[in-house]
């Protein structure tokens, strides 16, 4: 969903640039509470494996192609403000060194990826893990389901700042329409690949994914009665 | 804390998704799909692709993940690829150690 330079015009650009400057400036406040010495080079390995699996399109048929944004898969690994440093560094690299997504486009780029999918990938995870029974097996499918919704939630925030700022005179409901209906399909891949590399981390070190540690908690707390019992 | 059984370091894990990340992007990238992505896709539907504005970095040397120089097409793909993932797995890094909280005296760990 890499937006180019030319889409949006400049008023709606500098706005996007304007909330992302200040979403990444709280981000790096709100990073320092989740990043320890061990978690800090996590998040550069979480940040890499954002940027080499956008790198993946895979068909979702009728000649269209989509990859991971990976916001709900980088919150869900090393906490939400570190998923938006993340991903925004990632988007910075992908645009002025690999030409992808536009430099202007940049402010864009990092509230529909980086801060859309991550607020709704986490906060939908997140409510999942607190309702369902505290269970290490549920994360993977919470954080599944977390990033399938982060995707058409993002094309629906590029379609409210076209709406706003878009450059071309086109049918609004045409694109909404679209963009919501290719990118849920593309959010099932969001889901799948989030959903393997969160069970993938969790079936080694459970402790080291962040929106793990109160189930891994709470399971202690059930199990260390029962084997003094024993 | 001390249930778990036979904890895989954390060395291992790093090691484990930084080799997954450089095959992905240096390997598997290669066989990724050439179509447009949605939006892409979308906008040429839609009629407003045209909007789009050269990039200002088009002409950099890794532009549209090819290296410039590589003729062989797999190896120009692979090599940006694992540039990059080199490049943001630095640049996170050291900011996420930049910010970090400091575990406070001198407790080194290894």
């Amino acid at each position: 969903m890499h937006v180019p330079d030319g889409f949006l015009d400049a008023p709606t650009s500098i706005a996007t640039g304007a909330v992302a400057v200040v979403a990444v400036g709280v981000a790096l406040r709100g990073a320092r509470r989740e990043l320890d010495d061990k978690t800090a080079p996590l998040a550069g390995l979480v940040a890499a494996f954002v940027f080499a699996t956008q790198m993946l399109n895979f068909p979702v048929g009728a000649g269209t192609s989509g990859h991971l944004m990976g916001g709900a898969l980088a919150a869900v690994l090393v906490g939400p403000w570190t998923g938006v440093l993340c991903v925004s560094v990632v988007l910075i690299v992908q645009s002025l060194l690999f030409a992808d997504g536009g430099i202007t486009a940049l402010g864009t780029n990092i509230l529909l990826m980086a801060v859309t999918t991550v607020l709704v990938g986490w906060l939908v995870s997140r409510v999942l893990i607190k309702v369902l029974p505290k269970r290490v097996g549920l994360v993977a499918p919470a954080a599944a389901i977390g990033a399938f919704l982060s995707v058409p939630a993002a094309a629906s925030v590029f379609t409210a700042l076209y709406a706003v700022g878009g450059t071309a005179d086109i049918s609004l409901t045409t694109l909404a329409t679209a963009m919501l209906g290719w990118h849920t399909v593309i959010g099932l891949g969001e889901g799948a690949i989030t959903f393997l590399a969160v069970g993938a981390i969790l079936s080694v070190r459970p402790d080291l994914v962040y929106a793990a540690r109160g189930v891994i908690a709470e399971r202690d707390l059930v199990i260390k009665p029962k084997e003094s019992v024993a | 804390m001390s249930v778990e059984k036979k904890r895989v370091p954390f060395r291992w894990v790093a090691v484990g998704i930084a080799v997954v990340a450089l095959l992905l992007a240096g390997v598997v990238s290669y066989y990724a799909s050439a179509h447009p992505d949605g939006l892409e896709y979308v906008a040429g539907k839609t009629g407003f692709l045209d909007s789009a504005s050269e990039h200002g970095a088009a002409d950099g040397p890794l532009a549209d993940y090819d290296t410039s120089g590589v003729d062989n097409e797999r190896l120009s793909g692979g090599l940006a690829g694992v540039i990059g993932t080199v490049v943001v797995l630095v640049v996170a890094g050291g900011l996420a150690l930049l910010v970090r909280r400091r575990s406070t005296g001198s407790s080194d760990e290894a």
